[in-house]
């Protein structure tokens, strides 16, 4: 590792886990059947005694986020566990009308995963330790003097990714986040959008002496950001900071921190001294899960094409660079077969990716139609269904053509070259 | 077992109560008593049985993903001692979220 390479003499490695968290985008919450759509909503007119925490309430498992983890969990190469169970974490917190959260943590849904991740030379594997479920907090505004408090997104589906600590660079960590981000859509399981609060990202740090096997006994944890971009900076501070403590002989603690964007540097947010103390314990009112093979074996085989592995073939089947692959650029798709495809499919460009495009798009040439004869027998089918086109076409409306094109496209389902049936559409007109 | 004053002032802290030096005397022999009881229960071998965590022998109790009634904001906030604007009100805590 390059890092404290200008620094005295030592060299330090840094030890990175990330943790992540999604909401899921089910209808209903995770243990009640209020509508999970929070956002900008006006506030507590999603709720009920169950994600309220009156007394007596009890929660009802959401079958969907169940299997949305588990969806997860094999995406990400883990092991679904025969038996799973729910506990209470315990802390107060005014968020948490409960008094606990119910989330997993002897017995998770999903464990020992692994990821493929492209750092600054090579593809590395990252373990994961689990992907879990639990339940999302209220949202806390403050406001003066005084907290304001909304539960509609109170019990709200949320997975938790954890990864051992196996990152080596902020590359890696941008690569993981990036594809998790891209996994989560692939799988309709989540919108993952950052600045919504639907994926949130943490980092526990730290560094350690270059080739010393042992990991560190301290770890601070960076929290509370809200984009790709601020996290890789904040662990880059963050490892720069924690080396020139060490190189001065200064002891580092437990600890969470922030970032400050406008100061580009991280800041104390709790310390050692008020490190929680969830007292965890099975929840008694939820009874234990006992996942069934054949049900896991349906939803593995229910998995759409990963984005990795689609990446993949694109590069072996259709000679596409390994980069323009992976992040959908440059690949000599003309900007009119964009617009074909916005107009085509009515897309919501807010929030389609452009990566879901372009692959979109490639997937539609594989199947591309070369063949003349057959091009031609729809085009002709395509005149004879509309004469009307037809006959404004040969009355000098030159847009005309455009619906024969279109019922061409439609009669191949788009695996036809538009800008070639307009070829042949012509010449057959004349 | 002796549950000492420090460790009563933890779990209280934890469950963010407020507790006089006094109580914490009272609570310390209380709670201490109460961790007798257990330690008398711990002398049962179990060796032989499953620990139990849901009595209501009932497994893979889900529902389905549809949406149910919730209850108005005027209910929902019914209970609250202090509101504003359809939140709830609390003192201010400046943690972050």
């Amino acid at each position: 590792m390059a890092y404290g390479e200008t620094q005295a003499m030592t060299k330090y490695e840094p030890v990175i886990g990330l943790e992540v968290h999604v909401e899921l985008n089910t209808k209903s919450k995770m243990f009640c059947r209020c509508s999970a759509d929070y956002f900008g909503k006006e506030p507590n007119t999603h709720t009920c005694p169950v994600c309220l925490g009156l007394p007596g309430a009890l929660p009802y498992t959401n079958q969907q986020a169940i299997d949305d983890c588990i969806k997860i969990g094999l995406a990400l190469n883990c092991k679904i566990s025969e038996k799973s169970l729910f506990e209470r974490k315990n802390y107060f917190y005014p968020d948490l009308p409960k008094g606990y959260q119910i989330s997993q943590y002897r017995w998770p849904l999903t464990v020992n995963g692994w990821i493929e991740v492209e750092g600054r030379e090579e593809i590395r594997r990252i373990r994961i330790n689990r992907a879990h479920q639990e339940e999302d907090t209220g949202k806390l505004t403050h406001h003066g003097g005084s907290t304001l408090i909304d539960f509609n997104r109170s019990g709200v589906p949320l997975v938790e990714i954890v990864t051992e600590p196996d990152f080596e660079s902020v590359e890696e960590i941008r690569d993981y986040s990036k594809k998790l981000q891209q996994l989560f859509r692939y799988l309709g399981v989540s919108n993952a959008d950052m600045e919504r609060g639907d994926m949130r990202l943490e980092a526990n740090v730290s560094v350690k002496r270059e080739g010393e096997s042992e990991l560190p006994k301290y770890r601070v944890e960076l929290k509370n950001i809200n984009s790709f971009r601020f996290m890789v900076a904040a662990v880059d501070y963050e490892i720069k900071r924690q080396i020139e403590a060490l190189e001065i002989g200064e002891r580092l603690s437990q600890e969470t921190r922030g970032w400050d964007e406008d100061k580009k540097c991280t800041y104390l947010q709790r310390s050692k001294e008020e490190a929680h103390d969830y007292r965890y314990f099975p929840e008694p009112d939820l009874p234990p899960f006992f996942l069934d093979p054949k049900k896991i074996k349906e939803i593995k085989n229910s998995l759409p094409e990963l984005p990795w592995n689609r990446a993949k073939r694109y590069q072996t089947k259709l000679g596409i660079k390994k980069n323009d692959a992976q992040h959908g650029r440059k690949h000599k798709i003309i900007p009119q077969e964009i617009a074909n495809y916005l107009i085509n499919k009515k897309s919501d460009i807010n929030t389609l990716l452009p990566t879901q495009i372009i692959e979109e798009i490639l997937d539609k040439r594989v199947g591309v139609i070369e063949n003349e004869e057959e091009l031609e027998k729809m085009a002709k089918e395509a005149m004879t269904e509309n004469p009307t086109a037809v006959d404004d076409f040969v009355k000098g409306k030159q847009q005309a053509i455009q619906v024969l094109i279109g019922a061409v496209m439609r009669r191949t389902q788009g695996k036809a070259d538009a800008k070639r049936a307009r070829e042949i559409l012509e010449k057959l007109l004349k | 077992m002796k549950l000492t004053k420090d460790q009563v002032k933890h779990v209280a802290k934890l469950a963010n109560l407020p507790v006089t030096e006094e109580e914490e005397e009272k609570y310390s022999e209380q709670l201490s008593k109460i961790l007798d009881y257990i330690d008398q229960l711990n002398q049962v071998d179990t060796s032989d049985v499953e620990p139990t965590f849901n009595v209501s022998g009932q497994t893979n109790v889900q529902s389905e993903d549809k949406l149910g009634v919730c209850l108005p904001q005027d209910d929902a906030l019914s209970n609250a001692p202090k509101k504003e604007n359809g939140f709830f009100v609390t003192k201010g805590v400046f943690d972050n979220e």
